[in-house]
């Protein structure tokens, strides 16, 4: 009798790459959900066609480096990066700076430095960063909100969406849905105080309720990812904390030239990226306490960025410049191990 | 001109002072000369075999550290060399298939009816591992052997083998996981072909 | 019930502990063979005490510990021993390893032993190597020999004994069904145990999923005079493990490289403390434990009591395997067991579970996928590591950095692997470098120790060179040394001894001769011209002769006694011979100078004649010696082929007598009269010689081949003989086939042939001679 012998363990949790990766897109409804609702079909037809993208990528790629493509490809981190590209650039974005941005993302970022789990940065965050700098006419021409139904906002069908995207339709005629957000608004208010921006603001006075919704809605997918225990509490809990507390100090230093606490969770990338694009397992810190200084230093680099920076949002440059400081923290920010007094620190070894 | 004087004596003073620390400091840190023998002969196996050309594992240290090639010892094999091109900041190279290639463990046996007791492999042996005398029956203490094969040759009549160290319980290994990350396309399905085998 | 604290991480694996506690402990069927492997338990290997053939009695002990941590070993049951050697053992690598196999006779028959009747009274060290003598070792799964931990009372402080009840692995119910069903032996054991530590508090750790256990112990505890405290702990893996279970207890931690008793806990296992019991009780060694069998490849999951060394396919039998769906072989639980290969493998000790596992239950770990840093082994470490960054570690061979990480403070407990989604075999790859790191310490061990010997001979080496370099000098001195008190004493014996050196008389008398001859020609020429003082020449001349006769004398006196003394000094013949010679040469010479001189008449003729029969005395004396010398010789050499002969020197002997033989006979045709029948005796006398030496030489010879034939030649030199020629064979054969010369080639190969012929001729009488 010849039996199988092979180290333990010889049970397994029922658990699998593409079974986190499910559930992170599964998170991801109630965000996508409220974007559709509220900018109008242009994001979910980017996911889509951003989704093929990655996937077309991701198969050429595995194809040049002589990887089994079903076995790669079945463990759907290449859609993960593609829907998180795609739900941070703006609805109307041309079909092409999609394309570049996928390319940058699945290609670049992540295949070049040798596939899943091996990339420094966050793929969709470097291409984004990418775009921006770029392509910055695109990258900040966001959709005014309630484009699907009225009220005194324009309204585009279904297909005009796609035929603004894929350039069968006049600029002209979307340029009258798109507006800048909240965070452009302040961003650019000249010499005014907050209040007077707030009063002024088509945007920030009546539309600042769909970017509240929308990161309503990636919080609760958050919250459902920490309930599936997909993410950890400590990244995403640590940077928004971070950031309220730099903004309430600011804020109540000076209320006329900085925003308040409660507008920086609640507008701009602030929730996608605490629940979505810092918990990147791969290009975050490792450690319970690395994630904690790795999330507080991306808060208090989006409040900076913010506030005094060039870019209306910090999110991309905040996550990216954090990415580079993620293996520096974690040779500093090792557990304390059962049985021993302190915890180790450095690299330990020679060189 | 007092400006200049000036200038020229803080200056002066400056170096004055700066040379006392850096005297003191030379004095004080002073970091004893570094062995790099001791630290490369540590990390040569001390098999005392000589395949490197050198008749032992000290003076090839010495020589490594005068510039030698690092690729010279094959009972090492690959992982000396690369333990040596850390040590050294060098660039780890293949090893020198002229000195021999890198083998399986080995001790040596005395097939002890066949030996004639010449005591020319006691006198061979670099770590003192054969027990013996004139025309008495020799035999390896085989934890001592370090497997450098010096003793086959010198043996009139060839009753030496080197038998490759076995696997026991005791110093069974856990072998690495195979690797099945980097599966190349015509790989494929390796990890299926592995459980059809286990069947 | 106290307070309960908590671990960092664990997981909450599927328990299947259900299907095998619905029977009550059954005993298995006994086995016809049982296989018991020396090292069952952590440490030395036990040595057989036993043979092939003996029958051996249930309960003997069949193999003694070696050493400190070691562990004996007894005959399950009564049987003969028929075999030790290697045999499959439960063990990852799937080697084999030594084993004691008993064949049972099936009368299972019992080895007088008793009980201890109070073993209060009983010293400690006796009571522990009492039950070290009954071979118990830790049955929790590690087989920590455990009188080594009774004795820790003796340089630490215990104030806590934990009894870890806890078993949290899936799937086994061993320890569970004991508490059931033996819990007054399990409290025995306990007794004993705190009899000899001696600890102010016991806890027993114990899951909350086994309520009828806890139910069962609570009952036994009842006004129990010891302070047990039964410790109910929330299901999680690994909540068994020693150092987790004493953070859950105590909350406080085992320092890393340390042992709890170093913070003052010692825990036993459940199944230890009943082994204790009975080995105390009822004075029976440890040759049985409960195992459970289970899995969905049986029909009838339960546990059994079975004896150590019953091979798992018993066991199965007993629980009615089911052949065709058994996928995997577990021993012990689904998160730390090893697999076996095949049934045959015995219970040692330490086996608390067989999980005969369907492909179902257990299928093959998915294909490894990336890592994606998620962190969840993270999450679930019951040592708090970062297993991603060791597996990084580990994966990249960077061992140092995972030893920096604190790799070896993981206890493979597998729960990182278990839940991580990229199905990476997280413990074998700790597994791995664990060993790796082991090896290359041990090797660079060897390496320090090779180095250490290479020097000491070194130094050895040397210290010989300069101990002969040293002898060498000392020698040379001592030479000149003696050489330049030589010359002191001829100096002074040219003055004060003469008679010790005679060369140097010789030349005295020389010399005073010379003088005399001088003066007297002096004179001579004085009385010829009849000028000069004649007188005073004369006086001159006188004063030389009595010098001159002194001289001589002194001379003649010195050298009496160093001629005879010669032979007596047990005759270096040769020089004898040459001395004989001399003194003839010498006696010839004399009688030349008297012929002349009586020819010429000369004066001096008294004196030369006196001189020569001094010198005739003497050269028969010299012959004397050496004919005496010689006898002796001829004699001894007579009487050595009755000693066991030197055959090479026998056969010298006949031929030199042959040489002679042959002058002798070639000498006497030249010569005439008396001096041939002289001759002519002597030349018998050789012959005679001779034919006794041949005649030796020849017995010898014979009795040689006799010895030969009688014991088969000289076997060694002939083995000696074989080897070399072997040896030159291949030594030719490599040479062959080094060389490319067509020349060179040609004649090795002519050698190689006559060498190999050599070899084979060689090696046929060796196997006509060696005893078959």
């Amino acid at each position: 009798m010849s039996l199988i012998r092979m180290s333990s363990p010889h049970v397994y949790k029922a658990n699998s790459t593409a079974n986190v990766m499910r559930l992170v897109l599964l998170a991801t409804l109630p965000g996508i959900t409220a974007l559709t609702v509220f900018f109008g079909w242009g994001t979910l037809i980017q996911i889509v066609w951003a989704a093929l993208l990655a996937v077309a990528f991701e198969a050429a790629i595995l194809k040049l480096r002589r990887r089994p493509l079903g076995f790669y490809l079945s463990d759907g981190s290449a859609i993960v990066t593609a829907l998180l590209l795609a739900v941070a650039i703006p609805p109307f974005a041309p079909w092409w700076v999609t394309a570049v941005g996928v390319f940058v993302a699945i290609v670049i970022a992540k295949h070049l430095y040798g596939g899943l789990g091996q990339n420094p940065f966050n793929p969709a965050m470097v291409a984004y960063a990418l775009l921006l700098i770029s392509f910055p006419v695109e990258m900040t021409r966001w959709t005014s909100p309630f484009v699907l139904n009225g009220e005194g906002w324009p309204v585009a069908s279904f297909m005009d969406t796609l035929g603004a995207i894929f350039g069968s339709v006049e600029h002209i005629w979307y340029d009258s849905f798109t507006g800048a957000t909240p965070l452009d608004e302040l961003r650019h208010r000249g010499g005014l105080t907050t209040e007077e921006t707030w009063r002024q603001s088509l945007v920030l006075s009546q539309g600042i309720g769909a970017w509240h919704a929308v990161s309503a809605a990636w919080f609760m997918g958050g919250i459902f990812l920490l309930y599936r225990k997909i993410i950890t509490w400590h990244a995403p809990i640590s940077m928004l904390l971070a950031l309220a507390v730099c903004a309430t100090l600011f804020y109540g230093f000076d209320p006329d030239s900085y925003a308040d606490p409660f507008f920086h969770l609640s507008t701009g990338a602030t929730m996608l990226a605490a629940f979505f694009i810092i918990t990147d397992p791969v290009s975050s810190a490792t450690s319970n306490r690395g994630r904690i200084i790795f999330g507080a230093s991306i808060g208090v680099l989006i409040f900076i960025i913010r506030t005094w920076g060039n870019y209306p949002d910090g999110v991309a440059f905040a996550v990216l410049l954090l990415n580079l400081a993620a293996p520096f923290i974690d040779l500093y920010s090792q557990p304390r191990s059962y049985g021993h007094s302190r915890a180790n620190k450095g690299r330990g070894g020679k060189a | 001109m007092t400006t200049v004087i000036t200038a020229i004596l803080i200056l002066f003073g400056l170096a004055v002072v700066f040379g006392i620390i850096l005297g003191y400091a030379s004095i004080r840190f002073r970091v004893e000369g570094n062995p790099i023998v001791d630290q490369i002969d540590a990390l040569l196996p001390q098999t005392q075999c000589g395949q490197c050309g050198y008749p032992g594992c000290r003076p090839y240290a010495e020589a490594i550290s005068n510039g030698d090639a690092i690729n010279k010892c094959p009972p090492g094999g690959q992982s000396t060399i690369e333990a040596l091109a850390d040590l050294l900041d060098v660039e780890a190279i293949p090893l020198d298939a002229e000195h021999g290639e890198e083998q399986a463990k080995t001790v040596a046996f005395i097939r002890e009816d066949e030996c004639i007791g010449c005591t020319k492999c006691i006198q061979a042996c670099p770590v003192d591992a054969i027990l013996g005398a004139a025309k008495q029956m020799h035999t390896v203490i085989s934890s001592e052997c370090t497997g450098c094969d010096l003793c086959v040759e010198p043996c009139p009549v060839d009753c030496i083998d080197m038998i490759p160290v076995e696997t026991t319980i005791a110093n069974w290994k856990w072998p690495a996981p195979a690797e099945s990350r980097n599966l190349i396309a015509t790989d494929r399905g390796r990890g299926e072909l592995q459980q059809q085998e286990a069947h | 019930m106290g307070k309960v604290f908590a671990f960092h991480g664990g997981i909450h694996p599927p328990e299947n502990k259900k299907q095998s506690t619905r029977t009550p402990i059954r005993k298995a069927p006994l086995p016809k063979l049982l296989y018991l492997p020396l090292q069952q338990h952590i440490g030395m290997a036990a040595s057989p005490l036993v043979n092939i053939g003996d029958r051996v009695l249930k309960g003997q002990m069949i193999a003694e510990p070696v050493g400190r941590i070691s562990a004996s070993l007894h005959a399950p049951t009564s049987g003969i021993i028929r075999s030790i050697g290697p045999h499959p053992v439960p063990h990852a690598s799937g080697l084999e390893s030594d084993c004691i196999v008993i064949e049972s006779d099936g009368q299972d028959e019992w080895i007088e032993h008793q009980s201890i009747e109070d073993y209060t009274k009983l010293e400690p060290g006796t009571l522990i190597e009492h039950i070290r003598r009954c071979g118990i070792a830790g049955m929790g799964g590690a087989g920590f020999p455990t009188d080594v931990k009774l004795h820790l009372g003796d340089d630490h402080i215990v104030n806590t004994l934990i009894i870890n009840a806890a078993e949290c692995e899936p799937y086994i119910t061993a320890d569970d069904m004991l508490m059931r069903e033996r819990a007054h032996e399990i409290l025995g054991g306990i007794r004993i145990i705190s009899h000899l530590l001696k600890p102010s508090h016991i806890m027993i750790g114990i899951e909350d999923n086994k309520s009828h256990a806890i139910h069962t112990l609570e009952q036994v505890l009842k006004g129990c005079e010891l302070n047990i405290d039964i410790r109910v702990v929330p299901t999680k893996y690994p909540s068994g493990g020693e150092r987790q279970l004493i953070k859950l207890l105590t909350d406080i931690e085992v320092p890393s490289g340390r042992i709890p008793a170093d913070i003052g806990i010692v825990c036993q296992n459940i199944g230890t403390t009943t082994a204790i019991y009975r080995a105390v009780h009822h004075g029976e060694p440890l040759i049985s434990r409960v195992v459970t069998v289970t899995g969905d490849a049986v029909a009838q999951p339960q546990n059994l009591e079975a004896l150590i060394g019953t091979p798992f396919a018993d066991l199965l039998d007993a629980a009615n395997v089911y052949e065709n769906k058994l996928y995997r072989l577990v021993m012990g639980g689904p998160m730390m067991g090893v697999t076996v290969e095949h049934d045959q493998i015995p219970v040692i000790k330490t086996t608390n579970c067989i999980i005969a596992a369907t492909i179902d239950e257990m299928p093959p770990a998915p294909p490894e996928q990336a890592c994606i840093r998620c962190g969840m082994c993270e999450q679930v470490c019951p040592a708090e590591l970062l297993p991603q960054q060791l597996y990084w570690f580990s994966k990249g061979r960077e061992f140092d950095k995972a030893r920096h990480h604190n790799l070896f403070d993981c206890i493979e407990c597998g729960a990182c692997a278990y839940v991580c989604p990229s199905s990476i075999p997280l413990v074998q790859y700790y597994r791995f470098a664990k060993s790796e790191i082991r090896t290359e310490e041990a090797e660079q061990r060897k390496a320090d120790h090779a180095r250490q010997r290479f020097e000491a001979r070194q130094a050895r080496l040397e210290r010989e060179e300069a101990e002969k370099e040293a002898r060498r000098k000392a020698r040379a001195e001592e030479a000149a040394r003696a050489q330049q008190a030589r010359k002191n004493n001829e100096n002074a014996a040219a003055t004060a001894e003469p008679a010790q050196d005679i060369s140097a008389l010789k030349t005295a008398a020389a010399v005073a001769r010379t003088k005399l001859k001088k003066a007297q020609k002096a004179l001579d020429a004085a009385r010829e011209s009849g000028e000069g003082d004649i007188s005073a020449l004369e006086a001159a001349v006188q004063a030389a002769q009595t010098s001159a006769d002194q001289a001589q004398k002194a001379l003649d006196s010195a050298d009496k006694p160093s001629a005879p003394t010669a032979p007596a000094a047990g005759a270096d013949i040769k020089q004898l011979k040459t001395a004989a010679a001399v003194a003839r040469t010498k006696l010839k010479k004399a009688r030349d100078a008297l012929k002349n001189a009586e020819d010429k008449g000369l004066d001096g003729l008294d004196k030369l004649r006196a001189t020569l029969s001094t010198l005739e005395q003497k050269a028969e004396e010299a012959d004397k010696a050496f004919k005496d010398a010689e006898n002796a010789a001829s004699s001894s050499t007579e009487a050595t082929p009755a000693a066991p002969v030197d055959m090479k020197a026998l056969k010298q002997q006949v031929s030199i007598m042959r040489t002679k033989l042959k002058k002798a006979e070639a000498a006497l045709e030249g010569l005439e009269g008396d001096e041939r029948s002289q001759a002519e005796q002597a030349l018998e006398e050789l012959r005679q010689r001779h034919a006794e030496a041949d005649q030796a030489f020849k017995a010898a010879e014979q009795a040689q081949i006799d010895a030969a034939a009688a014991q088969g030649v000289d076997l060694k030199q002939l083995k000696i003989d074989a080897a070399m020629a072997r040896a030159a064979v291949t030594k030719l054969e490599r040479a062959l086939a080094k060389t490319e010369e067509e020349q060179e080639r040609a004649s090795l190969e002519a050698e190689l042939v006559t060498a190999r012929d050599k070899a084979e001729q060689l090696n046929k009488t060796l196997q006509q001679h060696e005893p078959a």
